[in-house]
């Protein structure tokens, strides 16, 4: 992170660090890869980044737990993790630097000024807003006033985590600290969202990566996400689909069903509703995703995640309350009660009726009577 | 708040509140209509006449022996859409959760695949349904609104169901919201609209079967 080794281009910084070209063009491969980038990507992003200086980074941390930046560093190979760190300059991160105090400050302000309108701005978390942002300071400065001066002189802004690119958790009902996602703070700066809680390191570095290379904001969803990774849901592309397509579904996390892997549907799993890459990427090396280890997706990279009702409850069923209420008592006091309004308007309607009717023919044959 | 979440929410809370009033309303007040005294001697013992209403409901649910030319192909695509539909709503692993969430009882359905071929082929009957309608002349001069109405809005929650199984024009979620809110429609639709048959269907061929069996007609 010195002002030094910022000058120096990709290819001299990895020259520097023993990294060899075959090694560095088989990185820029495999990440054209996980972008699903035609094949000669590869080694252009190779030619970009070898003469391209390191782009600044600036990494800032709001009202989180750090399990996204946790995220980043597990990225799946230590080498891929070491060159995600040499092709970019990450100029100020409050977790992985050094500095403290004023010195990290000036860090900051410094990479601001020196990378003004060039920068990747990264936020990580919520923004809180209540109490004049007192629920989330750092130096002195509430993370919404941070936020507006370093947004102004980035090149593009990177929401890493649900909770900056649509609220999280801090989000959620009933949002003491009127924490918002940063789309509503920032509207005049590119923004890319990165869901997820926490995102899969490879969407993280893969996006960071595509902007730096070629310098433009990736293909994105209605919900600003690279498609390249939350294109497709995650029931899509599960490894259970088949069992969902021939009817076969656990019924509870320890039945014969759930031994055999079948489909997690009716335990509440979220994938068909949820975009994200954790079916194909998956984490760990590729080890393994949730629904893989034997629990349903709780559809963590989609906007109110949290607010969405029991991640216990199937897709398709009613929402009817808060987890834990009882929808089919609920259901029958509800239709019980209306049904008994109904009847009671029906007994009235049919009283009305028969009254009408006994009117009717009295009056007939009154009017009989008197004609006789 | 989302469209799904809308759609399986608040709307579906009003949509079964109007339904269960709408239904029992319509029920009560068909079961209690004044039926006109009969002053004539009963030709049949009581048993006799209850039975006949039951035979009633049997005999008028297979086309008669003397019709069956006519109104044969008829009732053949009725009782196949009719077939589709139940095994549509009751037998689909999301429609059982659905339901299960509802009344608290879930079953066995069938394959998603043998599924999806039963929409299309409901779809598709329900098309002939739509076009035999149309064609006959004497069909179409009893139909009115309500027969459109009421064949438009099981149509479109099939299409929508369908739909949003093939993930076909819109994010899932979004025809998923939009398949449930026009079952939504439909459940507020039912109990005004001639969907109600499915409540009186049988007691009103029971009641017919049982008043001309104590006139000595075999029904």
């Amino acid at each position: 992170m010195s002002p030094n080794n910022r000058e120096l281009t990709v290819g001299e910084m990895l020259r520097n660090a023993g990294v060899s070209r075959r090694g560095f063009i088989k990185y820029c491969t495999a990440m054209a890869s996980v972008m699903a980038l035609p094949p000669w990507m590869g080694a252009a992003m190779a030619e970009q980044l070898r003469n391209a200086p390191r782009p600044s980074v600036i990494y800032l941390s709001f009202q989180e737990c750090t399990g996204c930046f946790e995220s980043l560093t597990r990225s799946f190979a230590p080498t891929i993790e070491s060159l995600i760190f040499n092709v970019i300059s990450l100029d100020y991160d409050d977790t992985l630097m050094a500095a403290a105090g004023d010195a990290a400050q000036t860090a900051l302000t410094t990479a601001m000024k020196d990378n003004a309108g060039k920068y990747v701005l990264v936020i990580d978390g919520s923004v809180p807003t209540g109490a004049g942002g007192a629920y989330c300071t750092a130096g002195g400065r509430s993370a919404v006033d941070t936020l507006r001066d370093a947004a102004k002189g980035a090149a593009a802004i990177v929401c890493v985590g649900t909770c900056s690119a649509f609220g999280g958790i801090p989000f959620a009902d009933p949002n003491p600290t009127e924490a918002w996602p940063v789309t509503a703070i920032v509207g005049d700066k590119p923004i890319i969202n990165v869901s997820g809680c926490p995102p899969i390191p490879e969407a993280i570095t893969g996006t960071l990566l595509q902007f730096v290379t070629t310098g433009k904001v990736p293909d994105l969803d209605e919900h600003r996400r690279p498609k390249v990774f939350f294109g497709n849901t995650i029931h899509d592309r599960c490894y259970r689909r088949p069992f969902y397509d021939e009817g076969k579904f656990a019924k509870s996390f320890d039945d014969e069903g759930a031994r055999n892997g079948w489909c997690l549907y009716e335990l509440g799993c979220k994938g068909p509703t949820t975009y994200n890459a954790c079916a194909t990427l998956k984490w760990n090396g590729g080890t393994s995703f949730p629904i893989e280890s034997g629990h349903g997706c709780i559809g963590c990279a989609e906007p109110g995640f949290w607010d969405k009702g029991s991640f216990y409850a199937a897709q398709s069923s009613a929402e009817w309350g808060k987890a834990g209420d009882s929808s089919p008592r609920k259901v029958l006091e509800l239709g019980g009660a209306s049904a008994a309004v109904g009847a009671a308007l029906g007994a009235v309607s049919a009283g009305v009726g028969r009254l009408r009717q006994h009117r009717s023919e009295h009056s007939a044959v009154d009017a009989e009577r008197k004609g006789a | 708040m989302d469209l799904l979440s809308f759609a399986r929410g608040p709307a579906l809370k009003v949509a079964i509140t109007i339904f269960c009033l709408g239904a029992a309303w319509r029920v009560v007040a068909f079961a209690l209509l004044r039926i006109r005294r009969d002053l004539n001697k009963p030709r049949a013992s009581v048993f006799k006449y209850m039975t006949g209403g039951l035979v009633a409901v049997a005999s008028r649910s297979w086309p008669h022996r003397e019709f069956i030319g006519r109104t044969g192909a008829g009732e053949a695509l009725g009782y196949s859409y009719h077939i589709g539909l139940f095994a549509l709503v009751l037998l689909f692993a999301p429609h059982i959760a659905f339901l299960g969430s509802l009344v608290g009882v879930t079953w066995p359905g069938l394959p998603s695949s043998l599924i999806t071929i039963i929409s299309v082929v409901t779809l598709t009957l329900f098309l002939a349904v739509l076009f035999r309608r149309v064609t006959n002349r004497v069909m179409r001069m009893l139909s009115n609104f309500d027969d459109y109405f009421s064949w438009f809005i099981t149509m479109l929650v099939i299409v929508t169901g369908l739909a949003a199984t093939a993930h076909f024009g819109a994010p899932y979620q979004t025809l998923l919201g939009i398949h449930i809110l026009s079952f939504d429609v439909l459940l507020v639709w039912f109990p005004f609209g001639k969907l109600m048959h499915a409540f009186y269907i049988f007691p009103s061929r029971a009641i017919n079967g049982a008043l001309l069996a104590r006139k000595g007609a075999t029904s």
